[in-house]
């Protein structure tokens, strides 16, 4: 430590005191064999290059290949065979479906949820910290043990949701993870549950740079609680809450760990997201190339998640 | 936010949506934690109780006996102090240039890593098995260490880049002048600054990878290899039927590491999330 505050010690006498900009032009850093950046950029470019990188453009050639586990045979190009025989698989077009449903019906509920918690949380209210304290437990743990602990939450008998609706009066019974209609209603409130922390710490620090003058000079001009929100909140807001939205439907729609715990994508295949088929197609029945195929089309329509993403936050820039 | 008063009703409306906040996020937790010390008798019956009449240690026990816990932690520490070390002493001289250089090499780093932040994994891991097979990586540690060294990168560099730009340039300039090369001025000037910045990225990555499940779920094949996430499913059985109470117990032990580092670290993420979602 006595090094660095020597360095700074000295790099404070160094510069020019009281002009403003010193050091511009910036010399570059010394010359000698670590000139070039790429010397510092190597360390982490090689392995996203190795493991990132090259493997995604593998993994979108073998798309195109029949590649299976333990084949006797070498692996062919078969074309856009795959992509043909995709169009037509209707269990994959259901769990396409059940992953565009899934992603919306999580990513909007969560973000209602998630904005009216920061609002709350902005205020000086006193249970404030608890609720921040909180909101870190969904966020931290893993997955699985969320998955877990919410199959806890359903189980039938000795759950706690059944024994709250029987003291209640509410109904019978249900086996709301084995249920045909209860599945996906049951495991989209557990992705609402996870994913509303980090939403909500987002927006709250979005709403934390809005400028507070703005605030009291609705409020003097008699705004109401809603004027203010929409004519002061929001518009500030709106970056951060773009950008956590659409990264949250990009997220939600590539979920896996989650409901694999939950329901292992049952029952019936009611809650079988992309992932889900697509891990089973790999990796239970050895379909490499059909599997890559079902990844480059979750991938085009990702891409067209984050163009739309990208365009409004482009849009966004030149409105203000 | 108290320049304006807030009437009676709406401060109370305001608690009373506090507090139904507080339960929905409380009450799955509580139910674990209720249930991870109830005996076998009191999870067998048909109604249950939030608070266990005779709370007990007997679930703990019974599930470190079912399962190899303590291997399994010991094999997710592993894998996440390495991959977190490893993802910091790459990933900081790379932020370190992204945010001082602009060219087309940052351009399209950061274009990469908002990419990455988005991608299917699936499509990632059917190559990266077969290679990680090739190379018989499959079902090792080391494998599993390498891909979440690439997995947590993109976040790392985006941190590590806005607490490098927090530093002020006018540091290293002074360096420089006196002639010192390139990792000279990281190493001795900028580095003991990102001290505090470097750890909680450091921590990041650990957490990122003590709860990942996908990668270790493909990639480890025997229980002796398997990382926490992968043993905890297996007390969900072969049907679905579970013995409650190890499981919970598991579960609740298989959380504690890490809220603690999350609630150490959480401002610190918040705010490079936000950086990167936001500003770049």
């Amino acid at each position: 430590m006595s090094a660095t505050t020597a360095d700074r010690r000295s790099a404070r006498r160094r510069t020019p005191a009281g002009a403003p900009g010193a050091g511009r032009p910036r010399p570059s850093p010394g010359s000698g064999p670590f000139h070039s950046p790429w010397f510092l950029v190597l360390p982490a470019l090689l392995p996203i290059l190795l493991l990132s990188v090259g493997p995604i453009l593998y993994g979108i050639a073998l798309a195109f290949t029949d590649a299976q586990s333990g084949r006797t045979q070498a692996t062919g190009w078969i074309g856009a065979l795959n992509f043909r025989d995709l169009l037509h698989d209707t269990l994959f077009w259901d769990s396409f479906r059940i992953g565009l449903v899934w992603a919306v019906g999580v990513t909007v509920p969560q973000f209602l949820l998630a904005l009216g918690l920061a609002l709350l949380l902005d205020q000086k209210l006193r249970l404030r910290w608890l609720a921040r304290a909180l909101a870190i437990v969904p966020w931290a743990m893993p997955e699985v043990v969320v998955g877990i602990m919410w199959r806890l939450v359903y189980n039938p008998d000795a759950g706690i949701l059944n024994e709250t609706l029987r003291d209640l009066g509410l109904g019978e019974d249900r086996v709301w993870l084995g249920g045909l209609a209860t599945a996906l209603p049951a495991v989209l409130v557990v992705g609402v549950w996870a994913g509303m922390p980090q939403t909500t710490v987002a927006l709250l620090a979005g709403l934390q740079n809005t400028p507070r003058e703005l605030h009291e000079a609705a409020a003097l001009d008699g705004a109401g609680a809603w004027q203010r929100f929409r004519t002061v909140t929001w518009p500030a807001l709106r970056p951060v809450a773009l950008a956590i939205s659409a990264l949250n439907l990009i997220w939600n729609f590539n979920s896996f760990a989650l409901v694999y715990v939950l329901t292992g994508g049952g029952p019936g295949g009611r809650t079988r997201l992309p992932m889900l088929f697509a891990y089973e197609e790999a990796f239970r029945y050895g379909q490499f190339g059909y599997a890559a195929a079902m990844g480059c089309v979750m991938v085009a329509v990702i891409s067209v998640l984050l163009a739309l993403y990208l365009v409004g936050r482009l849009k966004g820039d030149e409105d203000r | 936010m108290s320049a304006f008063r807030t009437s009676g009703p709406a401060r109370f409306g305001q608690y009373l949506a506090l507090v139904a906040y507080l339960v929905f996020l409380a009450f799955p937790f509580l139910w674990l934690i209720s249930t991870a010390f109830k005996p076998a008798v009191e999870l067998g019956s048909p109604h249950p109780t939030w608070i266990p009449r005779a709370p007990t240690l007997d679930n703990f026990r019974q599930a470190f006996d079912e399962q190899p816990l303590l291997r399994a932690a010991g094999n997710s520490l592993l894998a996440a102090l390495a991959a977190a070390l490893v993802a910091v002493l790459v990933a900081t001289p790379m932020a370190y240039v992204l945010a001082r250089h602009r060219s087309r090499l940052t351009a399209a780093a950061t274009g990469w890593v908002v990419v990455s932040q988005a991608f299917p994994f699936v499509l990632l891991i059917i190559p990266l098995f077969l290679v990680l097979k090739n190379l018989h990586l499959v079902n090792s540690l080391a494998g599993l260490t390498a891909v979440y060294v690439v997995w947590s990168l993109p976040f790392a560099l985006w941190m590590l880049t806005g607490y490098v730009r927090a530093v002020p340039v006018e540091l290293e300039e002074a360096a420089a002048v006196d002639g010192a090369g390139r990792l000279r001025v990281l190493v001795s000037v900028t580095a003991p600054l990102l001290g505090p910045g470097i750890v909680a990225t450091a921590l990041f990555a650990f957490i990122t990878a003590w709860n990942e499940f996908f990668f270790a779920l493909v990639l480890l094949k025997t229980p002796e290899k398997q990382t926490l996430p992968v043993v905890l499913t297996h007390f969900l059985g072969a049907e679905g039927v579970a013995d409650l109470g190890p499981l919970a117990a598991a579960a609740f032990l298989a959380t504690l590491p890490s809220l603690v580092v999350f609630a150490v670290i959480q401002r610190r993420i918040t705010g490079g999330m936000l950086a990167g979602a936001v500003k770049s």
